[in-house]
């Protein structure tokens, strides 16, 4: 086990190095000009101001340079200051940050607390009006775009509750909990609810393949009952592959929350990124980039590892 | 089961075939009896290819037409002439969409082509050659699935669009990133192909490589291709849709449902018919072609049926 983790731990290695580069790069080809933006506020572009911006942000200097130049800085935790705002990048996402995992968190759980269960029933009551019921919803949340949801229930829900409208204002968790869940809630269930369709399939093939395997027949010839039989024998079994495809639902996760974000105007790092990249806000971009492809790679690392550990069979392949 | 068991029994009946002009049409109908929803699938795609080829025949009526803008009937609800209701400045919302079937046409279907056919080639010289070239590639394509989907996909179109035009630049953004997975699932079939027995039969007879992915590893790789392909365009679909809502997608004036459906945010409580309607359009088509794929992953490959 540990073997296993030291060997995965060094294949994550080329693969975050591999990615600085590339996210590094990247900014650096969007088109635009980054002195005019800034410059642009003063009305000013003489030929020294913009020397003066360009080497301001080492701009003048070619770009593997100042790839190393960031890699060095980003050895010693830090990520640059906003062109825009001229605050560091650390402190612009200490605020935001928290706001986006608690989303993403929040639609983790109900993309869970929607897809297993439903999954499941869907299996244990295979080819039932249960199941087929299950499974036009499991495919009707994977094909619904998310934004579509939400612009929806925004125009159902002004026009007739007055309620889930984007309030104008944010309240973070730790000023009001209670303010915050209310306006946090409604986009984490679309987030959530619109990633639980493929736990949902991945569930019920799992859980289908389990309940044909030899070991739950005998379960059930001993007499246990159905309930222990699926709640102690089968679903045990089925969850450990489903565990995979939670994982993977993060990037989605990630994702979806720069569209909900926008949506539903929450200050969190997904509306920042797009507003960055409409500003040039290369430090930004690059440092939300970095970040999430971090998340990324860690909860991969994080699903393989709990997955070889409940699961010893696949440990030494 | 027992519908299945029957399907079975028809198609490995004995006695000559029937023609052509006999045997398609019944086949065709058990198609439609066992996968109803299949089916359906399949219908509208035909219909939303039939709009991205010829868009004109779904818009019979003069008020239909997606660039015309009249101020005086801007905002209207849906009504006989105007079959969507109009939009802000006053064009018709069903015509737009009718001409926006292309654009989610052209990019759904140009990145599956083209993941395919990266994947393909990549994961079957990677799973035959093996060695050093397949340890660096692995290495590459463990970067491609560690990257945040739709947060680098955002960072190359707005990189690439304005140098090759948005069209292409996401369909090749979309591409490359869906082919890192995807060549990792090839690779691994391949690398089982590779120690099968007629493998080594054609390396006996003297068949060199080429000749050897070409003709015995591809051919087999085809059905785990088609099967995830359909689904894969509705991704596509959706992606793109995305994309354009967030305003990084298709620019105007080529119209985009994603884009529409950002344009609606406007008006939302006001016109909320323009937020139902193109939305409505994105959730038919990603449905249709998960349905359909759905279905043809049970026809072509039934070891693979109920799963995914």
């Amino acid at each position: 086990m540990q073997k296993y983790i030291i060997r995965r731990l060094a294949l994550m290695i080329p693969t975050l190095f591999g990615l600085s580069i590339l996210v590094f790069t990247m900014v650096r080809l969007v088109p635009g000009d980054i002195v005019a933006l800034i410059a642009g506020d003063f009305g000013a572009t003489s030929k020294e101001t913009r020397d003066a911006i360009l080497k301001d942000f080492r701009l003048d200097r070619n770009i593997p340079e100042q790839y190393v130049l960031w890699l060095g800085e980003i050895g010693r935790f830090d990520l640059g200051s906003s062109l825009i705002s001229g605050r560091t990048v650390q402190s612009e996402l200490k605020t935001r940050l928290p706001v986006t995992m608690e989303l993403g968190i929040l639609a983790l759980v109900v993309s869970v607390a929607m897809g297993i269960p439903i999954g499941i029933l869907s299996a244990v009551k295979q080819n039932t009006a249960a199941d087929y019921v299950g499974r036009s919803a499991a495919i009707g949340l994977l094909a619904a775009p998310n934004f579509w949801i939400a612009l929806l229930l925004i125009a159902l829900a002004g026009r007739y509750f007055r309620w889930g409208v984007p309030p104008t204002t944010y309240v973070g968790f730790t000023d009001d909990p209670i303010a915050n869940l209310k306006l946090m809630l409604v986009p984490a269930i679309i987030l959530g609810g619109s990633s639980s369709g493929g736990v949902m399939r991945y569930t019920r093939t799992a859980m289908l393949e389990v309940l044909r395997q030899d070991y739950i027949r005998t379960a059930r010839s001993k007499g246990l009952t159905d309930r222990v039989v699926i709640i102690r024998h089968a679903m045990k079994n089925a969850l450990i592959p489903v565990i995979t495809v939670i994982g993977l639902g993060i990037p989605g996760i990630v994702g979806g929350s720069v569209i909900i974000e926008t949506v539903y105007s929450i200050p969190g790092m997904g509306r920042y990124y797009v507003s960055s990249i409409n500003q040039l806000d290369f430090p930004v971009v690059q440092a939300i980039n970095l970040v999430s492809a971090l998340v990324v790679v860690f909860a991969n690392l994080g699903v393989d590892i709990t997955y070889s550990w409940l699961n010893p069979r696949i440990r030494y392949s | 089961m027992a519908t299945e068991a029957r399907a079975l029994d028809d198609s490995y009946r004995l006695g000559p075939p029937a023609p052509f002009y006999r045997r398609y049409p019944v086949a065709l109908w058990r198609f439609i009896r066992h996968y109803p929803l299949g089916a359906f699938g399949a219908f509208f795609v035909v219909v939303l290819i039939l709009m991205a080829a010829v868009p004109a025949i779904f818009t019979p009526l003069e008020a239909q037409d997606p660039l015309r803008q009249s101020i005086g009937d801007r905002l209207q609800a849906p009504s006989a002439s105007h079959w969507f209701g109009t939009d802000e400045l006053g064009r018709d919302l069903y015509a737009r969409i009718v001409f926006g079937a292309r654009t989610s046409i052209i990019i759904g279907f140009g990145v599956v082509l083209l993941s395919k056919a990266l994947s393909v080639v990549l994961g079957t010289i990677s799973g035959y050659y093996g060695g050093l070239f397949d340890t660096l590639l692995q290495r590459i394509i463990d970067i491609g699935i560690a990257v945040p989907g739709l947060v680098f996909i955002i960072l190359v179109v707005q990189t690439l669009a304005g140098r090759i035009g948005d069209m292409l630049a996401i369909v090749l953004s979309l591409s490359l990133l869906i082919a890192t997975s995807s060549s990792r699932t090839i690779r691994g079939v391949a690398l089982s192909l590779t120690t099968e027995q007629y493998v080594d039969a054609a390396r006996a007879l003297g068949a060199h490589d080429v000749r050897i992915m070409a003709r015995h590893i591809v051919p087999n790789l085809f059905a785990i291709v088609i099967v995830s392909a359909s689904i894969l365009v509705g991704n596509a679909v959706l992606i793109e849709s995305s994309l354009s809502f967030l305003g990084y997608g298709v620019q105007p004036p080529t119209p985009s449902w994603g884009r529409m459906l950002n344009d609606a945010r406007q008006q939302l409580v006001r016109a909320p018919h323009l937020a139902i309607f193109p939305g409505l359009v994105i959730f038919l088509t990603v449905y249709s072609f998960n349905m359909l794929g759905d279905a043809l992953r049970d026809r072509l490959d039934p070891r693979l049926r109920g799963s995914r």
